[in-house]
């Protein structure tokens, strides 16, 4: 198949990279002096907890940490303050793990991740169940500073260490049967509590999807790393899905499963509730959501006397790159 | 114990719930999304403190023994039900300060497209008029009515309940423990109408 090559990123606009490194130093020394006197209540909304991650441990074997710690920068350029790690790892919806947002941070220690794999099934010329180190083998990991906005109004802006999802798709060969791609999460309710219960309206295991050119644009990404470090259980250990221009709940976590697949597969929250969630769920400030007013968003920390609320913006800053994938689409129809 | 010594002592206790949300804010503990977690947190006491009101007349009717007996909790009931009243304006101004940053207009937009907000606000005006007519002239001053005006405390629990069933997305743990509590209260009620 026709594979786009990124054009929308001249050379000319990429950061050197001795400038970006420089930068994210000064941006991590001005949030740990702002830690030091602030609290919640007190912060201008921004700068609120440290995001020194020196002495952070996230187990993982060791050639993942390796090929982690060997990450490059993405070219992808955002002048908006990190997320702190603390919030990034302790504020998940994980429903595997709980309902509640430290639910996952609290339970999903439970979890093995390691070793683990990933079956690619479907129209595909290489079908076959990997080893997660396999599936990494060759693959160049990179630094990603994405938005984040969940569809529940708050956003972070987060590091992921990761690789674009096409590289992946490229190995496997898809047929021209291909147009869609679904995602499986792991279902493991001995270690997934969440999953054990008879209250839940999800119907295990968590699926999601994309339309093969979503899967193959450059941003589309596979993270297996975040803050430079291995990727925390609450986060989607070992391998998440981060499609920034979307909503949250697309960015499926502990995939278990990758298939190609001729027809639009079913989603999660779509089979839930298909008036509120649809399949493209891209970020749009103009299409209301029933629970949620989309026009802002709180972006985390959000200080209380001074809350930081911000306008959200179309496909959530990353319009330029993807809007293309929607021409003549009428995005209030397919939300 | 005297009544005054009771008065005071639920009084101190009905107030935890807030100095534990504070101490929570001052010491940096509420989390990413301090906003969210205070509405929840507002919200929740208070329905706890209307579940505790409502609970009242059923202790006292149905648990009635030589020692074991809730006759005395009858005249903290006010009290009980003015916490109430207290939890759910704190609810209230914390979603308009902290979520809606003040801004109004957005106000009257969450109200117009969100139901689960909109059923909030007969509750929330029925349970201000409660609260103002709870003191003793007024209850003097409306005589006979004062009884009918108060049951209206039954719509605001449903509609309480409402806006808890609205909000279900990945659990319905939460408002099915709320609904079975609900009718566990309301039940003898029905009862005892019906009996008459």
């Amino acid at each position: 198949m026709l594979i786009k090559k990124p054009s929308d990123i001249q050379s000319s606009e990429i950061t050197p990279e001795a400038v970006y490194n420089a930068r994210r130093e000064f941006m991590r020394g001005a949030m740990s002096v702002a830690a030091l006197g602030v609290g919640s209540l007190a912060a201008p909304g921004i700068l609120a907890a440290p995001t020194n991650t020196a002495d952070v441990d996230v187990k993982g074997p060791d050639w993942l940490k390796q090929q982690i710690a060997t990450a490059g920068a993405n070219k992808e350029k955002i002048t908006e303050a990190l997320t702190p790690y603390d919030h990034v790892t302790g504020y998940n919806n994980f429903y595997e793990y709980g309902y509640d947002k430290t639910d996952p941070a609290d339970k999903a220690h439970v979890l093995k991740p390691h070793p683990w794999t990933v079956e690619i099934a479907g129209e595909v010329a290489k079908p076959g169940t990997f080893a997660l180190e396999d599936l990494l083998k060759g693959i160049a990991l990179e630094e990603r500073i994405y938005r984040l906005r969940c569809v529940e109004a708050w956003s972070m802006v987060v590091p992921w260490v990761g690789f674009s999802l096409a590289d992946l798709i490229k190995r496997a060969e898809p047929t021209s049967k291909a147009k869609y791609v679904a995602f499986t999460t792991l279902e493991r309710p001995s270690e997934m509590p969440g999953q054990k219960s008879s209250f839940s309206t999800i119907d295990w295991p968590y699926r999601e999807g994309l339309r093969m050119d979503e899967a193959m644009h450059p941003l589309t990404t596979l993270a297996v790393g975040l803050y430079g470090k291995v990727l925390p259980n609450q986060n989607g250990a070992p391998l998440r899905l981060v499609v920034p221009w979307k909503y949250g709940f697309k960015y499926i976590k502990s995939i278990v499963k990758i298939e190609f697949v001729e027809k639009q597969p079913k989603t999660t929250w779509s089979m839930i509730a298909p008036e509120e969630y649809g399949f493209y769920a891209n970020v749009n400030p103009k299409v209301n959501h029933p629970r949620w007013s989309q026009a802002e968003e709180r972006r985390l920390p959000s200080g209380l006397l001074r809350p930081n609320i911000i306008p959200t913006q179309l496909f959530n800053g990353y319009a330029e790159q993807v809007t293309h994938l929607y021409k003549d689409m009428d995005l209030r129809k397919f939300y | 114990m005297p009544v005054l010594w009771r008065r005071i002592i639920i009084f101190a206790v009905s107030l935890i719930p807030l100095v534990w949300i504070i101490y929570k804010a001052l010491a940096n503990q509420l989390g990413a999304d301090p906003a969210k977690t205070i509405v929840l947190f507002t919200g929740e006491w208070t329905i706890y403190f209307l579940f505790i009101t409502l609970a009242v007349t059923p202790l006292r009717r149905l648990i009635n023994f030589n020692h074991l007996h809730f006759r005395w909790l009858q005249i903290h009931r006010r009290m009980l039900g003015l916490f109430t009243l207290f939890y759910a304006i704190l609810h209230v101004l914390a979603f308009l300060v902290f979520i809606l940053g003040l801004d109004f207009s957005r106000f009257g937009k969450e109200l117009v497209e969100r139901p689960y907000i909109l059923v909030t606000i007969p509750a929330v005006v029925l349970l201000i008029a409660l609260g103002v007519t709870s003191t003793k002239a007024m209850m003097r001053k409306l005589g006979k009515n004062w009884l009918r005006v108060h049951k209206s405390i039954y719509l605001i629990a449903v509609l309480a309940w409402v806006h808890v069933f609205m909000q279900v997305r990945s659990s319905y743990l939460e408002a099915v423990l709320f609904g079975v509590i609900l009718l566990a209260l309301l039940l003898p009620r029905f009862y005892w109408a019906f009996r008459k």
